[in-house]
């Protein structure tokens, strides 16, 4: 396992309309960018645990996203799919810079040291 | 070919028999050579709803339980209208009165019961009526137009009910009753008090103690005479004092009889061959006047012809609940406390609410509830397990706590449907059993309604609503659908208090109007966001801009989300109507964008399925055609037929007619899908009858046809109106429409609609010009407002973004990206 960290900028706020979100592709791993209704920006695998939907196409409410397939909701904070539902997906570090950029925190995998 | 199988007769086409029939064919569909004699001249009806039908809740014809279908699928002889009148036993033959016998090897007798008909001088008048089968229900509702003062005698469930009923016809109704107090078989004299309080308030008058001696009267009744001397003014008398089990054919063939046919545990009489079941039948000194037992004997009946193994019937407990609206009585088990047996009393004058529970040895074996029969049921359950309730007494009288139902733990009402056996009986009135549900409920149904349309279980008396509504939450976990007309888990408003709040406040945004109706989830959830989102747009069609973020993704990127995150495009063909330079320019967007698939929808036009989020806009872009709008809670397709432009048999010009009508109502925002068909002639080859608005042409002149589904519920319309013109079936379209976008709760399509509404109201509404007119105008302002969501998300950067993906920063390497970057510079 690689432990090396390293941030990249993967856009702008702007890019994103509130309650909205936009995908990205990290070495092979889709990620989707969510940016809240009190601004937070938020990243995770853009992969519903359920049966694969594609979380960035679902409605946010809040720090919840449900997704667009069958209405699982989870939760964009810790990446775990709220009651009843059961499972977790995964969730990256973001940082928003003064002018609006938005920067990723790549570990690991993400970092596609083990890919290839 | 003559088969071997054996003859099975049944007397008696009600809803004990043919109950016990249909359980018989379940089991086992090809043993017996079914025959059947019913007196009456109708298929098996339920009988428990002719109070619905007096009342003006249901219509005759929808409350058929076996319509003939039935009977011809199932391969069985129907006699209607043929009374049976004499039984051979030794020959094991049955005759009935129209001169048709049959022979049998097996006998039921399911010959149900009578009304009592007092034997009092005057009782053979005109006038003078039972309330038991269609024939009485028709002669109430024609009596009440022609005379205005009716006299029911008999407070019991049944005599209430015919009062209610006769109310609501528009009678005066005086009810009469022998005892102190009103259903003094199901309820103590609390209760019955403060019922027959309610009662009063609704307009009925009440007799007690009076005991009916003659009626009065020439040809019909005139009026009634009683004991102590008084009179009472009526030309109509509906007798309800009771049921007499009929036995008078068994009677006569020399079968058992004594107040009923009398049958052992497994519903055999005296005579080998012979069953009874149902109201006919007394066992163990008892002859139940209720369906709840009539099903449980079924089942065993139906079981022994199978030859499947199978514990006697041992007796049924029973329970009540009174079928008039605005009141709600539950009565069940033992309400009068025996000896040694403890009766626990809550009574509540303001609210009007009085509970009883007589306990006996820490076990429930009564209850009476009124004003909140909520937990009636579950109370029921309990009775019928026997379970311990030590400890608990406090909480049953007081009323569970509502999250008892979900929170499992021992003993709560969910652990208690969990254990309860498959076949154990949920719904009383339509015998639909635990399993019955279960399967509804695996089979797709997640909300009360469904499973009612479905199964029919709380669909008559509503008494085991609660029941049913917990199997739900234990069954169809988040999928269930709980919410009251359209509203969710974030509100306790219901839609109609929702948008008259919006209309009286003026609240103009999604977020406003969670805020100032305090929603007690700050940003809602994904089905009260759609809906109020679909209001405010409906209700202020010039002001509100439409909220893309309480969209479903369908809606919001306007193509159908696949399973793969992939997504479909079906560009507008007008009334299904095309041409070879279309159809060449459809192909070669197919081509270029390489789509997966190219496939014909049901709905008369062309879907490319399969195309990527990114390419969507581009997709568009090169089609150069509108929306086609078949991901949308809006106007899909307008099918049609060719009509006279070619066909032999076409009256009217259908394609020209639905392109019209696809032009005048495309991008129409909608409480649910609407689609629409045109056909030209009543051959319908456009299906214009299971549409939600359906044109058919007819020589000089269009029917309209509305609130046809053909999806789950398979629903024809019904007729709304014949028009001459042209411009008339677009301003009928166009004003059933906007009726329908203004009331209908979001997500209800109109085949639910107009059920729940009831066609008459929407006819009533459309029927006046004025009305008609502003409706048309007000949809006609609300379209010509509208744009085509393709070519604004084609040509608006601030959208049309959302459909790519952000571009991968410089640092890391992602192969993928520089493929959608080399595409868009192709599209652009
Ligand atoms: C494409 C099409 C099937 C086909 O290949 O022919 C289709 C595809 C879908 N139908 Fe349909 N329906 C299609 C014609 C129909 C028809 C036939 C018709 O319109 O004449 C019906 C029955 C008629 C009716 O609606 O009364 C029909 C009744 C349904 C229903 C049940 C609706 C109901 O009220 O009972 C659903 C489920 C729903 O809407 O909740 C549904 C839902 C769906 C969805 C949207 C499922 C979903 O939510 O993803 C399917 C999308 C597939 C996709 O990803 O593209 N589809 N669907 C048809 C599109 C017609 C068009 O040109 O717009
Ligand atoms: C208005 C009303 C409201 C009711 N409400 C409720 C309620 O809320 N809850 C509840 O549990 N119960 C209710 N009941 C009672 C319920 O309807 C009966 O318990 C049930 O219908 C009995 O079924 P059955 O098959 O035994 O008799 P039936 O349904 O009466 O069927 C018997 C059939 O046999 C036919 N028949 C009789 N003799 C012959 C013959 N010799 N040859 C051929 N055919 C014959 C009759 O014409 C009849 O059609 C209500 C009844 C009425 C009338
Ligand atoms: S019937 Fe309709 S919803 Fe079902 S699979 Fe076919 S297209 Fe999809
Ligand atoms: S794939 Fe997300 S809910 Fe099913």
């Amino acid at each position: 396992m690689n432990r090396e960290t390293a941030k990249v900028r993967v856009g702008r706020v702007d890019d994103i309309d509130p309650r909205g979100s936009r995908r990205l592709n990290v070495n092979g791993l889709e990620i989707a960018l969510f940016r809240l209704s009190d601004g937070d920006i938020l990243a995770v695998e853009n992969r519903c645990p359920h049966k694969g939907g594609v979380l960035s196409e679902g409605m946010v409410c809040g720090p919840v996203v449900h997704c667009p397939l069958h209405d699982w909701r989870i939760d964009l904070r810790s990446g775990e799919a709220l009651d009843p539902d059961k499972g977790c997906i995964e969730t990256f570090e973001t940082e928003v810079s003064a002018d609006g950029s938005i920067y990723l925190t790549l570990t690991g995998a993400l970092l596609g040291a083990d890919a290839s | 070919m003559k088969t071997t199988r054996k003859k099975l007769v049944l007397v008696g086409n009600g809803m004990a028999g043919v109950r016990t029939l249909e359980h018989l064919l379940k089991l086992n569909p090809d043993l017996y050579d079914i025959t059947i004699f019913g007196a009456e001249p109708h298929p098996n009806y339920n009988r428990i709803m002719l109070s619905s039908v007096l009342a003006g809740g249901a219509n005759l014809d929808e409350i058929v339980i076996n319509d003939l279908d039935w009977y011809r699928d199932n391969g069985i002889t129907l006699h209607m209208g043929q009374e049976v009148s004499k039984i051979d036993r030794n020959q094991r033959r049955v005759y009935a009165e129209g001169g048709i016998e049959a022979d049998y090897d097996e006998l039921i007798l399911a010959t149900g019961s009578n009304a009592f008909i007092l034997p009092i001088p005057g009782a053979d008048k005109e006038g003078v009526i039972g309330f038991r089968d269609i024939k009485d229900c028709r002669a109430m509702q024609e009596s009440s137009r022609k005379h205005k003062k009716a006299a029911v005698i008999g407070g019991g469930l049944l005599g209430l009910e015919a009062a209610r009923g006769l109310l609501n016809l528009g009678m005066d109704v005086t009810v009469i009753h022998i005892n102190e107090y009103l259903m003094e078989r199901q309820l103590d004299r609390p209760a019955s008090l403060m019922l027959q309080q309610e009662l009063e308030r609704q307009g009925m008058k009440f007799l007690l103690n009076k005991q009916t001696e003659a009626v009065l009267g020439q040809k019909r009744a005139k009026g009634l005479l009683f004991k102590d001397g008084s009179m009472l003014e009526a030309d109509l008398v509906v007798m309800a004092v009771g049921i007499r089990p009929n036995v008078a054919l068994a009677q006569r063939s020399g079968i058992a009889v004594e107040r009923g046919i009398v049958v052992d545990d497994y519903m055999r009489t005296n005579v080998p061959g012979i069953h009874a079941v149902g109201e006919c039948a007394q066992h163990r000194g008892i002859a139940y006047g209720l369906v709840a037992p009539l099903y449980e004997q079924g089942a065993v009946l139906a079981k022994r012809l199978a030859g499947v193994e199978t514990g006697g019937y041992e007796g049924s407990v029973t329970s009540t609940k009174l079928k008039v609206s605005g009141v709600d009585v539950f009565s069940g088990g033992v309400f009068v406390e025996p000896e040694g047996a403890r009766a626990l009393r809550y009574q509540d004058e303001i609210e009007g609410v009085y509970k009883k529970l007589v306990v006996l040895n820490d076990k429930l074996i009564g209850a009476v509830l009124f004003g909140e029969t909520g937990e009636g049921a579950s109370l029921f359950a309990m009775i019928k397990s026997g379970e311990n309730i030590a400890g608990r007494e406090k909480e049953l009288l007081l009323g569970l706590p509502a999250d008892a139902l979900s929170s499992g733990g021992g003993g709560g009402a969910s652990a208690r449907l969990e254990a309860m056996p498959e076949g154990e009986i949920v719904c009383g009135c339509n015998g639909v059993s635990k399993g019955d549900i279960v399967s509804a409920i695996e089979g797709g149904c997640t909300s009360l309604g469904q499973i009612k349309g479905c199964t029919k279980a709380s669909a008559s008396c509503g008494g085991c609503k609660p029941l049913v509504e917990g199997l739900l939450q234990i069954y169809a976990g988040d999928d269930v659908v709980t919410v009251k007309e359209g509203i969710c888990g974030c509100t306790s408003l219901s839609r109609d208090e929702i948008v008259a709040e919006i209309k009286r406040m003026g609240l103009k945004t999604v977020k406003e109007a969670m805020n100032v109706l305090e929603w007690n989830n700050p940003e809602g959830c994904s089905k009260c966001r759609p809906s109020l989102n679909y209001y405010l747009g409906m209700l202020f069609p010039a002001e509100y801009k439409d909220e893309k973020e309480s969209r479903f993704a369908n809606e919001r990127y306007h193509a159908n989300i696949q399973k793969d995150g992939t997504y479909s495009v079906i560009p507008r063909i007008y009334g299904g109507v095309t041409s070879p330079s279309e159809l060449k320019k459809i192909a070669e967007v197919a081509e270029k964008f390489d789509v997966p698939l190219v496939k014909f929808t049901g709905g008369q036009r062309l879907d490319l399925l399969g195309v990527k989020k990114e390419d969507l806009p581009g997709v568009w872009e090169a089609l150069d055609m509108p929306s086609g709008h078949g991901y949308g809670k809006a106007l899909r397709t307008v099918k049609t037929c060719v009509g006279s432009t070619f066909c032999r048999f076409g009256t009217q010009d259908a394609m020209g007619m639905g392109v019209r009508l696809e032009k005048a109502f495309e991008r129409m925002n909608a409480p649910a899908k609407v689609k629409l068909a045109v056909s030209g002639c009543p051959r319908n080859c456009a299906e214009a009858t299971v549409k939600d608005f359906g044109v058919v042409a007819i020589d000089g002149g269009w029917e309209l046809h509305v609130g046809g589904n053909a999806g789950v519920h398979v629903r024809a319309t019904e007729l709304l109106g014949v028009v001459k013109t042209d411009d008339e079936v677009e301003e009928w379209a166009s004003a059933f429409l906007q009726y329908y976008r203004e009331n209908a709760t979001w997500n209800e399509r109109t085949a639910p609609w107009v059920e729940r509404v009831g066609l008459e109201h929407i006819k009533a509404v459309l029927d006046n010009e004025q009305e008609r007119k502003a409706l048309h105008a007000r949809l006609r302002d609300t379209l010509d407002r509208t744009v085509d969501p393709w070519k604004q998300i084609v040509s608006e950067p601030e959208l049309r973004k959302n459909f790519e993906r952000l571009p991968a920063a410089a640092a890391v390497s992602a192969p993928e990206e520089r493929r959608s970057a080399d595409q868009e510079e192709e599209s652009a």
